[in-house]
């Protein structure tokens, strides 16, 4: 009797493209189409996989970075030096390209609304993804449970989702920034790595839920400085997005 | 359902010449890094190299003791079965049939054991006739940590788990016991010309 | 520090084709130290198959292989999972 092949008949989805939008010079978003897309909740990932014509293929996780609407889900990709599938995705793919995904998963990365607040959000780099996720699920929602979101970035040009993060300001939402390579003129915010020192100042007494993502070194330094500071481990989420993506 | 063709996507890859890049396998320019665990770090002071098991007496080589023994430059291709090769690979270290030189022995198999608990089988066939090293050097420097510093099992014409990483000694056996992957799906020998990576291949 | 390691959610798809249900919020008992915790906070490793590891006390909890249609699975450093609140 032959073999079954368990694995990747039902899980796989195609996604097209329908629109790319930058972000900043390194950064781009990519509108995807999903045929039969489920819905996803706000923190969740899926994996794409790429296929060359030859049959090779590469895998890697990216965050959603919108709320869930219908069949859209909104990838953001920085471009890693010397990756192997962001430099495609950012430079090359385009209208109307496809590729596979699987997801959405992820449910202990989640914005639960049940949870309650105040919520932390602490993200480096391009861990803003599934946070801004979830900032605009909670907009999307007419959500008004405090929330405040510190956001690491290394300069000013590479703040991801700018404009719309000073826009969603107020209606019980804090935006903090850290700008850890270069500031602008006039600048009055942080400059520091996201230390115990910072998270003193910034992070709630008590929060219900923070979700911190980034890379690993990133995240493990913020966790424990939350811990360290006498947060509740159990209420602590993360993401580790490893050295780099690719 | 064949996968979708995503239209010009090519990944980093060099241009494989067929006769040195095994079947499945991609060239890669860089040299990934991957671990089953955290990275140990056992002084040099602490460190030996054993082999244990079906031998008589006691084989053990300190640190020192294992940089007094006569090492070997040599330039090797190497396949991991996550499918990237690196051509002309240059290492320095011990043969293992220096290693095995005066150890009786009955046993045809050979377990690489590893700090932090990972181990790896090899017949003891393939470990001998310069098949196979205890190398602590990589690229003229002393061999990385992530790399699997200070010394890792090099055994080139099988898949690179089979390296095994901060290798710390071979259990020499009279059967074959599979190790850390092999328990777990990865094929019992692992020749990359035929393509052995999982079980049943 | 590891810059390698990842955590749970890295291995979410991948466990989600093998079970057939979201895992991230599984609990897990490490057979070694006794802690609980949720597998998206369990540390991964990426090697010739992927390693999971307790945050805690760095025991193996379970080792994940896959062919693409194949799953290979070793449970034994987890006492127990529970699926479901």
């Amino acid at each position: 009797m032959e073999g079954t092949a368990v694995l990747g008949r039902l899980t796989w989805r195609v996604a097209e493209i329908a629109d790319v939008r930058t972000e900043t010079p390194t950064v781009k978003t990519l509108v995807l189409d999903v045929g039969g897309w489920p819905g996803h909740r706000a923190g969740q990932h899926v994996d794409v996989r790429l296929t060359a014509e030859d049959g090779y293929q590469a895998e890697r996780s990216y965050s959603i970075a919108s709320a869930s609407d219908g069949s859209v889900v909104e990838l953001t990709v920085e471009l890693v030096e010397d990756g192997e599938v962001s430099p495609y995705l950012t430079e090359v793919a385009g209208r109307g390209d496809q590729m596979e995904i699987r997801g959405p998963v992820g449910g202990y990365f989640v914005w639960d609304p049940r949870v309650g607040g105040p919520v932390l959000l602490v993200g480096g780099g391009s861990g803003i993804v599934p946070l801004m996720a979830m900032l605009r699920q909670r907009a999307a929602a007419g959500d008004d449970v405090p929330a405040r979101l510190l956001y690491s970035a290394r300069a000013w040009d590479d703040v991801i989702y700018r404009e719309e993060l000073e826009a969603m300001r107020g209606g019980g939402l804090d935006v903090a920034y850290t700008l850890t390579r270069s500031q602008p003129d006039g600048w009055t915010g942080y400059s520091r790595r996201v230390d115990a020192e910072l998270l003193r100042k910034v992070a709630q007494p008590d929060v219900a839920r923070a979700f911190v993502c980034g890379p690993t070194p990133f995240v493990e330094a913020v966790a424990s400085a939350l811990v360290s500071l006498g947060h509740d481990p159990g209420r602590i989420r993360t993401e580790r997005f490893g050295p780099t993506g690719g | 359902m064949p996968p979708i063709v995503s239209r010009g996507f090519r990944g980093r890859r060099d241009d494989s010449p067929p006769d040195r890049v095994p079947p499945g396998q991609y060239l890669t320019r860089d040299f990934p890094v991957l671990s089953a665990g955290p990275t140990p770090h056992t002084p040099l002071a602490q460190w030996d190299f054993a082999i244990v098991g079906e031998v008589d007496g006691t084989h053990r080589w300190t640190w020192d003791e294992l940089q007094a023994l006569p090492r070997e430059s040599f330039t090797v291709d190497i396949h991991c079965v996550t499918k990237w090769s690196k051509l002309d690979t240059v290492w320095e270290g011990v043969s293992v049939d220096t290693l095995l030189e005066g150890v009786d022995t009955s046993a045809e198999y050979a377990t690489a054991f590893s700090d932090g608990g990972y181990t790896t089988n090899v017949p003891l066939e393939d470990l001998t006739g310069g098949k196979a090293w205890v190398v602590y050097g990589y690229d003229g420097e002393p061999l990385d940590p992530e790399h699997g510093g200070p010394a890792r099992l090099l055994v080139p014409h099988l898949y690179f788990w089979k390296s095994a990483k901060w290798v710390r000694g071979l259990r020499l056996m009279e059967t074959d016991e599979p190790g850390f992957w092999e328990q777990n799906g990865y094929h019992i020998y692992g020749d990359p010309w035929k393509e052995q990576r999982y079980w049943g291949d | 520090m590891e810059a390698l390691t990842l955590d749970g959610n890295a291995v979410a798809g991948l466990l989600l084709e093998v079970f057939g249900t979201e895992m991230t919020t599984a609990h897990g008992v490490c057979a070694g130290c006794g802690a609980s915790d949720q597998l998206g906070a369990v540390r991964v490793y990426r090697a010739a198959g992927y390693v999971l590891r307790c945050p805690h006390c760095e025991a193996v909890l379970a080792k994940l292989v896959t062919d693409g249609e194949r799953a290979w699975l070793d449970l034994r450093g987890l006492r127990s999972l529970q699926l479901g609140d």
